[in-house]
């Protein structure tokens, strides 16, 4: 099987061009023609002798896929699905608001982490996206090019494929590139701090964290990564960054109906952030199926918003969208893997 | 980015101990110890690193918490940093650890353990700290020689401990996962914790299994091995 230049990073491509006798240069020539043109096959990359793309085509082809579906939400969202090796699937969304485009997107197939709320979850964990797959889910849709703004909020735990994760946000920040500015782009985690420390030494992009309860025991039932990596050495890891005026770090919660709702999750949310300039994002629950929560009424929704605000800590209710076709992660990839087994 | 001094506080809480015993227990399988006379609850981790240069990886105490050591198990991770160069560790040589930490703990209610390869750990120092009473335990493994501590467990346990095997068989070993053995068995007590740790998959369909069967998940102890 052929090796993929989608996805290589500058050093990689031109270690490949010195490796087949081309000169260093061709590298950037082929981080051009990868990142910053519409084409899709070597032949097409002009400026390169016909030797030179000979040489490629022997051993590479170009690398980029595309999604084997589409569905359209009634509000604009759309989820692809594109086929991985070995028969799986991934999900990617694409956002539309006003006139911004955000596309959510995967960085595994599966997950290991085991949230109970979280369907990809219930797949297990299939296997790491490399770096190109995972920059595919921008390049092969009908929006690239309109995107505005990247999360990597789709299916999989980023800081669990770090090095993928990393190479991916190199690609789309570099000037060699799509030289993307790392600000239009959010890495969510649920906390895995070593892999977290990485990321903010090796990244300019925003961080969210996943956390849903402020309470230690009730994130134990809910995120069994509770036990390894404490959400109070999360958050304390994070009080030791100096995050700056523009770099920003969010915290993510889903509103579970008489579990995390409640007054002392807000004083205890307050209290847990305290010294960090951040965000809350709240996030109506879904329900997946065997999963034994629900989400609160929406009065109960906007109070909780209304007090964090009173309390000084920017939050806001993250739209539902794309409810219709299954937006909520996971769904429609195992809806498709169970078809195909 | 900038980062402060609190980060290095947080970095140095790994602190050199010496290896005292390192036994491969089964193929590519090994229990490591070092001495450390730490008050632990069994279930807790430790961070385990072999240098500064890695960050460390956890994992679940594997020994009772009288005895005036630590121990692991871990299986070697080809492709890994760390556990290829634990494994080839020596009494005498310097790792770099944590005290214990978190919140997986055992006591003396009535539980199910449930458990996927090395995910045994937590329950075998649970075992060997005493907690083995009302206690059901179901170990799932691919191959019979991954039953780490089944002489052991089995004679300590006895009916109370069950081999699930997905790819070989043998003779009080119920052949396949550990779920179908749950179906097959239907016993699921509401007044019983239940304590899973392992693998992911097996994690989240036993969950869901349980939940399905009626058991609150306020009941329900995961811990995933990632």
């Amino acid at each position: 099987m052929k090796d993929q230049l989608f996805g290589k990073d500058l050093n990689e491509l031109q270690e490949i061009s010195l490796a087949l006798g081309l000169p260093k240069f061709a590298g950037k020539q082929l981080a051009g023609w990868l990142y910053k043109k519409e084409i899709s096959s070597i032949d097409e990359m002009s400026n390169l002798s016909k030797k030179a793309r000979e040489l490629l085509n022997e051993k590479f082809e170009f690398g980029i896929s595309a999604p084997s579906k589409v569905q359209v939400s009634l509000d604009g969202t759309k989820k692809y699905l594109f086929p991985t090796s070995q028969n799986k699937f991934i999900e990617t969304a694409m956002i539309p608001d006003d006139d911004r485009k955000t596309v959510c997107v995967s960085t595994q197939v599966g997950c290991k982490m085991g949230c109970l709320f979280c369907m990809t979850g219930k797949q297990g964990f299939q296997g790491q996206l490399t770096a190109g797959e995972i920059v595919n889910q921008i390049r092969s849709i009908k929006e690239y090019g309109d995107v505005s703004n990247i999360v990597y909020m789709g299916m999989g735990e980023p800081f669990d494929n770090l090095e993928a994760v990393l190479k991916s946000l190199d690609i789309l920040t570099s000037e060699w590139g799509y030289a993307m500015s790392p600000r239009r782009i959010t890495v969510s985690s649920i906390g895995i701090i070593p892999a977290m420390i990485r990321f903010l030494n090796e990244s300019e992009a925003h961080l969210a964290i996943s956390l849903h309860t402020p309470f230690d025991e009730e994130r134990r039932k809910l995120m069994p990564v509770q036990i390894a990596y404490p959400i109070a050495e999360v958050i304390r890891e994070i009080k030791g960054w100096d995050f700056g005026r523009q770099r920003r770090v969010s915290f993510e919660y889903i509103l579970f109906k008489g579990l995390n709702d409640t007054p002392l999750h807000i004083r205890e949310l307050v209290k847990l952030l305290s010294g960090i300039r951040c965000r809350i994002n709240l996030i109506r629950f879904h329900p997946v199926p065997g999963t034994p929560l629900e989400s609160p009424d929406e009065e109960t929704i906007n109070n909780f918003r209304d007090h964090l605000n009173a309390k000084d800590i920017i939050t806001t209710i993250r739209a539902s969208r794309g409810q219709d076709i299954y937006a909520a992660c996971g769904l429609l990839s195992t809806k498709e893997l169970i078809t195909n087994s | 980015m900038a980062k402060t001094e609190e980060y290095s506080r947080i970095d140095n809480e790994l602190f050199a101990v010496k290896v005292t015993d390192n036994v491969e227990i089964s193929t590519g399988v090994f229990l490591i110890s070092w001495r450390q006379k730490v008050a632990f609850i069994p279930g807790q981790v430790v961070k385990v690193a072999i240098d500064r240069i890695q960050p460390p990886r956890i994992y679940s105490v594997c020994c009772g918490n009288l005895e005036e050591k630590i121990s692991i198990l871990f299986n070697i991770k080809e492709e890994g940093y760390l556990t290829p160069r634990l494994a080839a560790a020596i009494p005498g040589d310097e790792l770099l650890v944590s005290n214990p930490y978190g919140n997986f703990h055992g006591d003396h209610s009535p539980a199910f353990w449930i458990a996927t390869g090395t995910g045994i750990a937590p329950f075998y120092s649970m075992f060997q700290s005493g907690l083995s009473d009302h206690k059901i335990l179901i170990h799932g493994v691919r191959y019979l020689n991954q039953f780490y501590f089944e002489d052991e467990l089995e004679w300590a346990m006895g009916d109370n401990y069950t081999r699930c095997c997905s790819r070989e068989e043998s003779c009080n070993v119920f052949h396949g996962r550990i779920k179908n053995y749950l179906l097959e068995t239907n016993h699921f007590p509401k007044d019983y914790k239940y304590y899973l740790c392992g693998k992911s998959l097996m994690v989240v369909e036993v969950r869901d299994l349980l939940i399905s069967k009626g058991i609150p998940y306020e009941n329900i102890f995961a811990e995933i091995y990632f």
